[in-house]
């Protein structure tokens, strides 16, 4: 029999306001413990909640973005559960009346287009930190992170692959990257993932019974989960055993999904509206104002770079991916940079340099204009292009205007006819039997001979002049 | 009882996270039973067609400007904390 | 002679004059709650060594002529209900679970009354996590009525009103749900205001219900009311609940003048279950109205009986996850045991007294998956019908009259443990709260030596006409009897 698997991503992304949801704290990463709290947040006696207006803004951006609709009415409710991270043992959120509902982002898997359904997007506030101390009995608890706004996105049931699911989050990624609600670094908690995921046999309309992944640190471990589950539920079915309502976690080293709990029914949360915070209202003017500030997105960027420039498919959705990544791209070109070229370097020694290095294209002090520069030096006949990438190491290392390092490292292309000739009569002269041999007939020996001047000038001679070059002096010998 | 169970006084027991000896259980079982018996009443009245009240004034759209203020110093966010260590606060263990 | 026979206003003149000094006055209060206190309950903790210490700054102030003749609190010793949370003075709620939290801010109205010029004195008695109408339930002491010591001060701001009646402070703090102000202050024979919800702020109120609690006053005539809502009330950005409106000048009312006045009065109010010395006194006040020159008329608020109901399930429903944050984590007392789950469940069970525990099971059962609706859902649409029915009574009346309490105090021990008897209790308080509606309870007389509370009740945000009202009755009946102190053979 062949099963069918249906995927579904609850995605939380921390809202990049500068103040807390419910309060005035610092929302800012990575201060000492405790430190970015207040009686509000702390949850203590007789505190009350106001709402940020950013952080709606935010959200309804978001929304706007994964195509939702915005909610003309909504609230936001209590869901009351104990834990320590959770001070006022609610958490608030919004129940039956999320700000965004009924959105979809396309997805590209293999060149195939496919669109994910977005059922709903809601505004809440994040919970503490907590450490648990090996060994130890006890559990340390740091509320900083407490009331950080958060949207969650919950996906339709509409994924059916791992690849699928990969695709879906690194487009939402993008969307919130461009969008510029989140910074979505997964490292920080900022951007968190759990996935549920069942099977069918093949034409059967009713879902399976779903495990739920948690734990899930960063895309490859969502697909690597799911691939794993996939199997795992599979055999356990062919092995006539039954799928439970699990919650699993992805265990990287084991590189398999481990059972934390099965569940038995659904929680109770005793969701009721917040009667310490009053209805939203959301009419057309709000609305207008922050449509107006939601920026060219991911697929029409990448669909404008096909067109404007002539880029490949391919080429404009890697460029597009990430909202840095394009956002260079675009600076270069305002710096007058050319667009292929620019691209061409863009998607391969830079990429290459990054992913060897695991590194964003923020995180290295290569600049647009020193990548434009650089070009600039190739397409002049400066430097060659074997020579650009010595000087494109020395850039996405250490930094720099591309002209100072060629002069400093004096690696101006060497075009003068004349020491390029007496170079090449160098040449000729040490290696007689490969001018032989190219005098009867074996081509191939140039690429030898050219090869020996490149090393004589140490890489500086103009590949072009060299090739001429040759072939004139071999003729007169 | 008749309205409610000991079994489902129990489940909001643990669900309120109160502990409670066997006659408690017994006692509020008795009492609750009686309270949730008057709330019957209740459906005497057709509310069909009525709107719920969660805010009894019409109150919209309270917002504010995203902006920072200083926070607790932590000794002060920590004072009342009955257990703390390093700067956190400190709890029995969240794992089984 | 009592400590605070005087009127607010008259207090606040000795102290320009040089009369009396905020020291004097301070130390008037503490000298009256060593000397009654014993007996009455009333106070939980007292902060003398700051109030005093305060006391004497704003003398210094008074001799330097910072202060001007408007600042008409200044000076004036206050006790504040223990679930109003005071920066550095313990606030307990009268709770075994928060014996030692000590804020780290002041509440709004705290604020408010400090820079009105204010000293507080100490924090007063309550029902635990302010449930209940007896003062019974304090995790702490009894609190008495200093009518009679045998029988309670009401609840839940029992020690808030019983302060005041016992002249031990001029002014409190109190708080009402669903008449935690207004029957204590009819139990005591004081004024006692619940304002419209949204007119005070409840920003360091610990909340109880959140859609239904409200700060207000309690004092000993009408125009002391209105001097200290005058001064409490008002929008705050911190409680997003609050009525961003502008406050009436509430004196300027006080004229005394209420002629062509329309009074309701709904036959449910003094119907069955009313104690006939207290519907007999309501109709001596409703017949002194009249002589005044206001119009009454009998009328129906049709869902009355429901209130009660609605009410128990709303505000047990909120209860249950406001109460929730006391889990001994972060603050309060923690019982540690081996995990966590046992150490929740210890420390809630040791901390929370029965009444507490009660509500928090019941609103946790109302809220519970499968029963939302039947109960929560449903009791908040009730809670419409009881909201129009006021609206539809305020578009022909000016205000709504009838008794605060259907009885005047009990005795102490009566009526605990049998909940469905002490929550009828409430029953004429509790609509208000549910409308959102602001009522006074002022004192209309005696009843077998008990004070009866008389209950006004006034449109949304319209505090004034209630005030004016209260006073033109009370300067009309001029009841002057005072607390007698029987009973409570050596307390």
């Amino acid at each position: 029999m062949s099963y069918e698997t249906i995927i579904g991503l609850e995605v939380h992304v921390e809202l990049k306001t500068n103040s807390k949801i419910f309060c005035s704290c610092s929302t800012e990463f990575g201060a000492p413990a405790n430190t970015h709290t207040c009686p509000i947040c702390l949850g203590h006696p007789g505190v009350l909640p106001v709402l940020n207006r950013q952080a709606v803004d935010f959200a309804m951006k978001a929304s706007m973005a994964l195509n939702c609709d915005i909610a003309e009415r909504t609230k936001f409710d209590r869901k009351n559960y104990f834990y320590p991270d959770n001070p006022k043992a609610y958490q608030i959120s919004q129940f039956d009346e999320p700000i965004g509902e009924n959105g979809w982002i396309d997805i590209e898997v293999n060149g195939e287009k496919k669109r994910i359904g977005i059922t709903r997007l809601h505004l809440e506030e994040d919970a503490g930190k907590l450490t648990h101390l090996e060994g130890e009995g006890h559990s340390l608890v740091d509320y900083n992170r407490v009331g950080t706004p958060l949207v969650e996105i919950v996906s339709e049931p509409d994924i059916r692959t791992p690849e699928e699911a990969y695709a879906y989050l690194e487009k939402l990624k993008a969307i919130m990257q461009y969008t510029e609600v989140s910074d979505c670094k997964m490292e920080e908690g900022s951007l968190r993932c759990d996935a549920n995921i069942s099977i069918r046999p093949v034409g059967q309309e009713k879902f399976g019974t779903k495990a739920e992944l948690k734990n899930l640190n960063s895309f490859t471990h969502v697909q690597k989960g799911l691939e794993y589950e996939e199997t795992r539920q599979r055999e356990e079915v062919e092995n006539g055993g039954e799928i439970l309502q699990e919650t699993r976690r992805w265990d990287e080293q084991a590189k398999k999904t481990i059972l934390m709990r099965v569940k038995e029914g659904s929680d109770d949360y005793r969701y009721f509206p917040d009667p310490d915070l009053v209805n939203l209202y959301i009419d057309k003017e709000w609305k207008e104002r922050v449509e107006a500030t939601i920026p060219e997105l991911p697929d029409a960027r990448k669909d404008r770079y096909m067109k404007k420039y002539d880029l490949p498919a391919y080429d404009a959705g890697v460029l597009t991916q990430q909202k840095a990544m394009s956002d260079f791209f675009e600076q270069g070109l305002a710096l007058g940079g050319p667009a292929k070229p620019l691209s061409n370097w863009l998607m391969g020694e830079v990429n290459a340099y990054l992913n060897q290095h695991d590194k964003d294209i923020q995180d290295v002090p290569l600049t647009p204009k020193a990548l434009v520069d650089m070009i600039a030096l190739i397409e002049k006949g400066t430097i060659s292009s074997k020579i650009a990438k010595q000087v494109f190491k020395e850039l996405i290392e250490n930094g720099g205007e591309a002209e100072a390092i060629v002069e400093e490292k004096g690696l101006v292309q060497i075009s003068d006819e004349g020491a390029v000739r007496s170079m090449v009569n160098d040449a000729l002269d040490q290696n007689e039997q490969s001018v032989e041999d190219y005098k009867n007939g074996k081509g191939k020996a140039i690429g030898f001979l050219v090869g020996q001047v490149m090393k004589a000038s140490k890489g500086k001679a103009n590949p072009q002049l060299v090739n001429e070059l040759l072939k004139e002096e071999i003729d007169k010998r | 009882m008749e309205r409610i169970t000991e079994e489902q006084i129990r489940h909001v027991a643990e669900l309120a996270r109160l502990e409670l000896k066997d006659e408690e259980i017994r006692h509020f079982g008795e009492q609750l039973d009686k309270i949730i018996d008057a709330a019957q009443q209740l459906n005497e009245l057709d509310t069909e067609n009525i709107a719920p009240t969660s805010h009894v004034l019409d109150v919209r759209n309270v917002l504010r400007d995203d902006e920072v203020k200083p926070s607790l110093p932590r000794e002060e966010a920590l004072k009342n904390a009955p257990d703390q260590q390093d700067g956190q606060i400190r709890v029995p263990s969240i794992l089984e | 002679m009592e400590a605070f026979e005087y009127s607010l206003k008259e207090l606040q003149q000795q102290l320009h004059s040089g009369e009396t000094t905020v020291e004097n006055l301070v130390n008037l209060s503490f000298s009256r709650i060593e000397e009654v206190d014993d007996q009455v309950g009333a106070f939980l903790r007292l902060d003398k060594e700051r109030a005093v210490e305060r006391a004497r700054e704003l003398d210094r102030q008074l001799k330097q002529d910072e202060i001007s003749a408007q600042d008409a609190l200044f000076g004036l010793p206050v006790g504040v209900k223990d679930n109003i949370v005071t920066k550095g003075l313990v606030t307990t709620c009268a709770s075994q679970m928060l014996k030692n939290f000590e804020p780290v801010h002041d509440a709004t109205v705290v604020e408010k009354l400090r820079d009105a010029g204010t000293v507080t004195v100490g924090k007063l008695n309550m029902d635990e996590f302010a449930m209940g109408s007896s003062n019974e339930n304090s995790g702490y002491k009894l609190c008495r009525n200093p009518w009679n010591l045998d029988h309670v001060p009401g609840g839940s701001s029992g020690g808030s009103a019983a302060a005041v009646a016992a002249g031990e402070v001029p002014f409190s703090l109190g708080s009402d749900t669903g008449g935690s102000i207004r029957e204590p202050a009819a139990y005591c024979g004081v004024v006692g205001m619940k304002p419209t919800y949204g007119r005070v702020s409840r920003f360091g109120l610990v909340a109880f219900a959140s859609s239904l609690d409200q700060i207000g006053p309690i004092t000993r005539s009408v125009e002391d009311n209105a001097l200290v809502m005058q001064h409490i009330a008002g929008f705050d950005e911190r409680d997003s609940t609050s009525a961003d409106m502008d406050v009436p000048d509430f004196l300027a009312g006080l004229t005394g003048d209420i002629k062509g006045m329309k009074i309701a009065v709904p036959k449910e109010y003094l119907g069955e279950g009313v104690d006939k010395g207290v519907r007999e006194k309501v109709q001596e006040a409703l017949q002194l109205l009249k002589e005044l020159g206001a119009e009454y008329e009998e009328v129906s608020l049709p869902h009355s009986k429901y209130a009660l109901a609605a009410y128990y399930v709303l505000a047990s429903s909120e209860a249950s996850a406001n109460l929730a944050r006391f889990d001994g984590i972060r603050y309060g007392v923690r019982k540690t045991e081996d995990n966590l789950l046992d150490t929740y469940k210890k420390s809630r069970s040791d901390g929370f007294g029965d009444e507490v525990k009660r509500r928090i099971m019941l609103g946790t059962f109302a809220l519970s998956s499968g029963y939302y609706d039947a109960y929560y859902k449903k009791a908040q649409r009730v809670r419409t019908l009881i909201k129009e029915d006021f609206e539809d009574l305020f578009l022909q009346y000016d205000v709504v009259i009838g008794p605060t309490s259907p009885t005047t105090a009990f005795k102490i021990g009566e009526a605990v443990d049998d909940p469905m008897t002490m929550y009828a209790n409430d029953i004429l308080t509790i609509p208000m709260n549910l409308a959102g509606v602001p009522a006074i309870s002022i004192p209309c007389g005696l009843s077998e030596d008990m004070p009866v509370g008389l209950q006004i009740i006034g449109r949304h945000f319209d505090e004034a006409t209630v005030y004016k009202v209260a006073h033109a009755y009370e300067k009309a009946a001029s009841h002057n009897a005072r607390p007698q102190f029987k009973g409570g053979a050596q307390a």
